[in-house]
């Protein structure tokens, strides 16, 4: 092959080029629909599924004991807001504090040794947390409680948290601190009154999607929680959870039982869909408004 | 297009430094005999990086006047602004020597929350609270230090409001958000929200260069109004600005002082040459 | 805080394990005998399960998750892009227990009926597809895990190729390279960014706990089938800690978890630092 020849291509290796550009072009959105039909299929599926065994009594009843029709799992929907209630107590504070610290005092060591360690916390394995909760309240306790599953559901919820309030306050344009700041208003006012509340749709989007997260997570609250088939209200004494049940269910031989997880999951998966859906809805009119 | 023996002006200043501010203050002495000094800088010079932004800066600012500071961009004349209310405090790694006195007080070892309370800033893009409502913008600056009394606050509202010459166009919409109004609008509200906080000085950092003639115009003339109870700094990159609204103008070029008198005779007879050749748009 | 936090959950686990780490020492790692009856722990089968089923799901979701970036950064039009990646983001955000609870129903059935048979039927010959067809195993429970590692991976593969600058892609044109020569160059001026993400995900696919319990088979054995079921790290810790009896085993067990939690953060930290050096250049 001449120079000239490599550098515009022989007609033949120009029809391999326009083929093999072709090919992996069409991979390229086939990947894209591979990756989106079991979304489809599990989406079709658990709505299929789930409304049909969905009604009232899956809100409002305890569940029945093997055998019986019936039931729901009333005590399990309460017993997760219970939970991420608890978690939101711990999670929500300190993970805004963090995401706070992280975008406002930016270039500091500690800072930035704080974003690496939320992004490294993010990718923890839940169940280790759920030992940890373990590790730190039930053995002291001598039991499971809803106590050491919400400070588990807690602790998972930082790093998203952290991680939206970061991005939202760095949307914050720096002339709005200065504004405040050439007012003599003080740095943490500045902070709070001004910078937080311009961003606060953002971080209740990062809220949401926390508990989002959390109301689907199960490992951790295997053995922290633990469940319970009755009402329970005291967050000393073990709780059921939502996603507990339906793994509870699941692995059961039931049929009945295997009906009320797939509306449970129906649950959580719509759960899932309206938050992302909100958080988008908020998240673009961010970006548009360009504040 | 500098001449031969201009092209090089800072080293003719750099040999006798003191020489340039001495003439301007016995200048300035001369015709302002009754007008006390509002600001005053004393070899004030303002590092980033270790790397200088502003060199030896000796000026005294009269109160009640206007003070434009003109210069090619880059010039440090932001910089010289954001260094009389401890704003570079913002950026990181930067240093202050020298000293500024308001009132005769030296600020550069004080709170910057005091200060600013005294050096009110307007910015170059109008840069209200999104979040806060009119009302809310105007009165941010005393809620947030703890004045809640709605009564007053009400009053403070509709005087400033006023002042600014926004009182009328939005009395009716006080709640409304503040980003609804226009950008000259905006503007006024932030001046508004400024000369609530009852400041002695007001720096202006380009206040117009994000408006329109229309808006322009109704802002310099809230600055001539405002003569009376304030001493303004304005920095601004347009010329004539500078000569419609200022009694002083300050040359500013690469971080140094280059002149300073009267706005009259900086644009009519400048005594420096880079002077005469920045303001007649022969650079910059 | 934070910081301080995961120094906390190591240290509690790390003193929570003593007992464990007294017993058995290294051999822990290396002994493929689980008995709680006979108080005989060591952890090798989890090991095993866990790199098998991880590795694999990395291998499976790879080209796809990076053919759904360039799709989506390069290829897609607007209106397609915003519905897609809102999808995707929807399958990074359901629960894992939905995913195992779809996976024995749905997908282990369809293993079992389609998928397996036929390879067996053309790969037989190899002793990865050899063997007594269950549906659920390690082989199921890789698939499962690939579908939700993909989003991660192509989340963070479409960021990084937005961090190349769309200079370098007209430049490329310019030169007369076509539009998959063009893209073909993106990708491998991002790579290291390719690999934090490839690595993040397989940092997730090792600690996902619920979905590979319930499809996995729960079985601690090695074999070289895939058709097999096994156990995870994770999958044990989940299904034996609450009812674990005795304090060595409780303390095996945590065992386990402070080596899930040492590889997990280690592959953290690593897949972080090298999505920082690629980002924080653009």
């Amino acid at each position: 092959m001449t120079g000239i020849e490599t550098i515009s291509g022989t007609p033949r290796n120009l029809a391999r080029r326009k083929f093999v550009d072709k090919l992996m072009i069409s991979l390229c959105v086939i990947a894209g629909i591979i990756t989106i039909l079991p979304l489809l299929y599990i989406f079709f599926f658990t709505t299929k599924s789930g409304l049909s065994s969905l009604n009232l009594d899956f809100f409002t009843q305890l569940p029945k004991p093997v055998g019986e029709e019936g039931g729901g799992m009333a005590n399990a929907i309460v017993g997760s807001l219970i939970l991420i209630g608890l978690g939101s107590i711990i999670g929500i504070p300190v993970g805004i504090l963090a995401g706070i610290y992280v975008s406002e005092y930016s270039g500091s060591l500690t800072a930035t040794l704080v974003k690496f360690t939320t992004d490294v916390l993010s990718g923890i394995p839940s169940i280790i947390i759920g030992i940890f909760a373990y590790g730190i309240i039930v053995l002291p306790m001598q039991r499971f409680s809803a106590l050491a599953g919400g400070f588990a559901l807690g602790i998972l919820m930082i790093p998203t948290i952290t991680k939206i309030t970061e991005e939202m306050l760095r949307l914050v344009p720096q002339t709005l601190r200065e504004a405040s700041l050439a007012l003599g208003v003080s740095r943490w006012k500045t902070t709070l009154f001004v910078v937080v509340k311009t961003a606060s749709s953002g971080i209740i989007t990062g809220i949401l999607l926390a508990i989002a997260r959390a109301a689907g997570e199960t490992a951790p609250l295997l053995f922290t929680s633990f469940g319970n088939s009755f009402w329970q209200s005291s967050i000393d004494q073990p709780m059921a959870a939502l996603p507990l049940q339906i793994f509870a269910y699941a692995i059961s031989p039931y049929e009945d039982w295997h009906r009320q997880a797939w509306a449970g999951a129906f649950v959580l998966i719509l759960l899932v869909f309206v938050v992302n859906l909100i958080v988008r809805y908020v998240t673009r009119n961010k970006f548009e408004s360009s504040v | 297009m500098l001449h031969e023996t201009s092209s090089n002006p800072l080293s003719d200043q750099q040999e006798n430094p003191e020489d340039v501010s001495s003439i301007d203050i016995q200048d300035s002495e001369e015709h302002e005999k009754e007008s006390k000094i509002a600001v005053q800088t004393e070899c004030l010079s303002v590092f980033f990086n270790e790397r200088p932004a502003l060199k030896d800066i000796n000026l005294k600012i009269r109160k009640n006047r206007v003070t434009a500071i003109i210069g090619p961009s880059g010039c440090g004349k932001s910089t010289f602004l954001r260094s009389l209310n401890l704003m570079h405090e913002m950026t990181p790694k930067s240093k202050v020597l020298g000293s500024i006195k308001i009132h005769g007080n030296d600020i550069t070892e004080s709170n910057a929350v005091d200060v600013r309370k005294n050096v009110g800033m307007v910015f170059q893009k109008p840069n209200p609270f999104p979040s806060m409502s009119i009302f809310e913008n105007v009165v941010a600056g005393l809620r947030l230090n703890g004045n809640n009394k709605k009564s007053e606050l009400e009053e403070i509202v509709e005087r400033n409001l006023t002042h600014a010459g926004l009182w009328d166009e939005v009395k009716d919409r006080l709640k409304s958000p503040a980003v609804s109004l226009s950008g000259g609008q905006q503007q006024r509200l932030c001046i508004a929200r400024t000369i609530a906080v009852n400041p002695e000085i007001i720096l202006m950092d380009e206040p117009t260069s994000a408006l329109d003639p229309i808006s322009t115009a109704k802002i310099e003339e809230l600055i001539y109004n405002f003569k009376d109870e304030y001493s303004i700094i304005i920095v601004t990159h347009n010329m004539q600005q500078a000569a419609r609204v200022s009694d002083f103008t300050a040359f500013l070029y690469l971080g140094k002082l280059i002149e300073f008198s009267k706005t009259r005779r900086m644009f009519t007879n400048p005594r420096e040459r880079l002077t005469e050749e920045y303001v007649t748009g022969k650079f910059g | 805080m934070i910081v301080a936090l995961v120094f906390v959950v190591s240290y509690e686990m790390f003193v929570d394990s003593k007992q464990s780490r007294d017993m058995f020492g290294f051999g822990f790692i290396f002994s493929s005998n689980w008995n709680p009856v006979t108080e005989e722990f060591g952890a090798l089968p989890f090991i095993f399960g866990t790199i098998v089923s991880s590795l694999l799901a990395l291998i499976l979701s790879l080209p796809v998750s990076i053919g759904v970036a360039v799709f989506l950064s390069e290829i897609a039009p607007k209106s397609v892009r915003t519905p897609f990646s809102f999808l995707i983001e929807i399958l990074a955000a359901i629960p894992s227990i939905i995913y195992g609870f779809w996976g024995i129903f749905v997908f282990a059935p369809f293993m079992r009926a389609t998928v397996q048979p036929f390879l067996q039927s053309t790969l037989g010959f190899l002793p990865f597809f050899q063997g007594v067809i269950y549906g659920t195993g390690l082989l199921t429970a890789s698939f499962i895990l690939a579908i939700m590692i993909t989003p991660i991976i192509s989340a963070i593969t479409r960021d990084v190729l937005k961090a190349i600058p769309v200079s370098q892609r007209e430049a490329a044109y310019a030169l007369g390279a076509t539009r998959w020569e063009a893209i073909k160059m993106a990708l491998l001026n991002a790579k290291s960014g390719i690999l934090g993400g490839a690595v993040l995900g397989l940092g997730r696919a090792i600690g996902e706990t619920m979905a590979v319990t319930m499809v996995i088979g729960n079985k601690a054995q090695i074999k070289a089938s895939l058709f097999e079921p096994a156990y995870s790290m994770a999958s044990v810790i989940a299904n034996e800690f609450a009812e674990a009896s005795g304090s060595l085993h409780i303390s095996s067990l945590i065992e386990v978890g402070l080596i899930l939690f040492g590889v997990t953060f280690i592959i953290n930290s690593l897949a972080r630092l090298l999505i920082y050096s690629v980002t924080r250049k653009a």
